[in-house]
């Protein structure tokens, strides 16, 4: 049974039904029925792709209002560092991190900060004998669904430390309970400040056992707006930010690979191009000299994130900017405690293995049903116009046979009949 | 029933970026028939390397890909400038391929014997000047 709780809504008085979602979803996940789009929760992987593309704005991420965080006694903001790339002509992060203050958050610590922790881990990891190599990023929670929901085979690759917010979640956590004996676990609020609804569904649903520890997700726009009216460029900022270039470079796609310091690795963004390289993976026709894989389902990495306000690429150019002169990084594994992780920052088992497309438990019953596909969909004019319902021809066939659909659905056939009918009565009434 | 589900692809010789899309096409296709994913990894790759070689050494082909309950049966036939000795072929490391095609990362010799390795049964037939016919066998 799917109790997987999705993190993309369709408001369904603003859908008219135009198909423009459903051709652009990678997964093939969204069906028109009854004149509004409709999602499968076993297909969708919350890519946030029909958010992106819906001319309407009728598809809508869900997250927490800020109201509902500032109830909590201790509240603490995760700002992902996508956060700082959304304001004009910033000089400092350090005004960002003064803003969050400002509009009621008790405590800050920087997602940034965590990265360079997963950062500095990665690089003592990819030197462990008998990894399974190219090693791919376990940041982006699209590529983590996608991995355990289509590449089985690829489950050794991934590099099992928690993303970098729920790293930073547990340090927050315990800072405020050390520097706050006081507060009961239920009066602190970890609130994480997200680009994108897939880490929405991520921190609601918990990843295989792992639960997270982040209480609420509010987005970045709402941040943003926020923000905008409490910062003071005028005055100097409180010097608080413990960000280095590698912490703000996770931002965009690259970054996190910039930081494993060698050569031998691949960097993808936006969707499409993710599932061409795991496809690639799978096929085992990837270099092997390869080391380090990092996929953003977001066109330039989280930065494209739909809960975002600014342009992704004006953005990552922004951050180029505040990076400038910090330094490389400021959160280190430190030698003398022996390099240690603690062992909380790890996750043991990925969500186990559904093969979503598969036609039926019976494997007889599924060849059947296949080789019907294959009759229906040559009969059906291949146009792939969407008109039905079903974003390709080949999809309608799959759901004609499936029972979801009728086969008398497709529009083209109908209009090709009745025009034969008037023709045949021409012929018959010179 | 031992009727085969069959799907036909015409590999296309003139276009290299292309190749290897007919294998990546009847990985959709299992998955559809929830087909064990190791399965599936053999079945592709056995795939992958057949449709390589009939682009790179015979200017494409054709792949009938045959689904039986109990089997897979993959079928290349091409009318390319068949095989000079199979045995050599075979082997390891040993390779016609042109250098612009190593410039990319293939002739490295791996693609018969990895077609054998990752298949339960696998017959060649070649013609020299003629053409090749391979059958591979993946048992379910």
């Amino acid at each position: 049974m799917n109790t997987y709780e999705h993190s993309v809504s369709l408001d369904i008085s603003r859908c008219t039904g135009c198909t423009t979602c459903m051709k652009h979803c990678p997964t093939e996940a969204i069906r028109i029925l009854d004149g509004h789009a409709k999602i499968d929760p076993d297909r969708c992987i919350d890519c946030g792709v029909c958010i992106r593309n819906c001319p309407n704005q009728a598809k809508k991420a869900n997250y927490s209002k800020l109201d509902s965080v500032m109830r909590y006694k201790w509240k603490i903001a995760l700002p992902a560092p996508t956060l700082y790339g959304q304001f004009e002509k910033l000089e400092d992060i350090d005004y960002v991190l003064q803003g969050l203050y400002d509009i009621g958050f008790d405590s800050v610590v920087e997602v940034a900060q965590a990265a360079e922790l997963v950062s500095a881990y990665t690089r003592l990891y990819l030197k462990t004998e008998g990894i399974t190599k190219p090693v791919i990023s376990s940041a982006c929670p699209v590529v983590l669904r996608l991995i355990s929901l289509r590449y089985p085979t690829l489950k050794d690759h991934i590099m099992q430390i928690l993303p970098p917010m729920e790293i930073a979640a547990k340090m927050a956590r315990q800072k405020a309970m050390q520097e706050h004996p006081e507060l009961g676990d239920e009066d602190i609020c970890v609130c994480f400040i997200s680009p994108c609804p897939a880490k929405v569904s991520y921190i609601r649903n918990g990843f295989g056992d792992y639960k997270s520890e982040i209480n609420e997700v509010v987005s970045i726009s709402d941040v943003y707006f926020s923000l905008l009216n409490v910062m003071k460029r005028g005055k100097t900022p409180v010097p608080l930010s413990k960000s280095g270039m590698i912490g703000i470079s996770w931002a965009t796609s690259g970054g996190e690979c910039s930081a494993i310091f060698n050569d031998k690795y691949l960097a993808a963004d936006g969707i499409e191009n993710v599932m061409r390289v795991l496809e690639q993976l799978d096929n085992g026709n990837i270099s092997s000299s390869l080391e380090f894989v990092e996929l953003n389902a977001c066109p330039g990495g989280c930065v494209g994130g739909v809960m975002a306000v600014e342009n992704p690429f004006v953005a990552k150019a922004r951050l180029q900017t505040l990076r400038r002169y910090l330094p490389v990084s400021q959160t280190f594994l430190r030698e003398e405690d022996g390099e240690y992780i603690p062992e909380g920052y790890f996750f043991d088992k990925m969500p186990t293995y559904r093969p979503i497309q598969r036609l039926s438990e019976n494997f007889g019953e599924s060849l059947r049903m296949m080789s019907e596909i294959q009759k229906i969909r040559a009969e059906l004019p291949g146009i792939d116009c969407g008109a039905c319902g079903a974003p390709n021809c080949r999809a309608f066939a799959e759901d004609v046979v499936r029972g979801k659909t009728q086969r008398g659905d497709c529009i083209v056939e109908k209009v090709r009949k009745t025009e034969q009918k008037n023709q045949n009565k021409e012929q018959k009434e010179p | 029933m031992d009727e085969a589900v069959k799907f036909h692809f015409v590999v296309d010789g003139n276009d290299f970026t292309s190749a290897g899309q007919a294998s990546v096409q009847i990985k959709k296709n299992l998955r559809q028939l929830g087909i064990a994913p190791e399965i599936i990894r053999k079945v592709s790759i056995a795939m992958y390397e057949g449709e390589i070689n009939m682009v790179i050494h015979a200017g494409g082909g054709e792949a009938d890909v045959l689904i039986y309950e109990n089997r897979i049966e993959i079928i290349l036939t091409d009318n390319g400038p068949g095989i000079a000795n199979i045995d050599l072929a075979m082997q390891e490391g040993f390779s016609t391929a042109p250098d612009n095609i190593r410039s990319l990362g293939f002739g490295a010799g791996m693609g018969l014997p990895n077609m054998k390795r990752y298949t339960d049964a696998m017959q060649i037939d070649s013609t020299f000047g003629k053409g090749t016919r391979i059958s591979m066998t993946v048992n379910l």
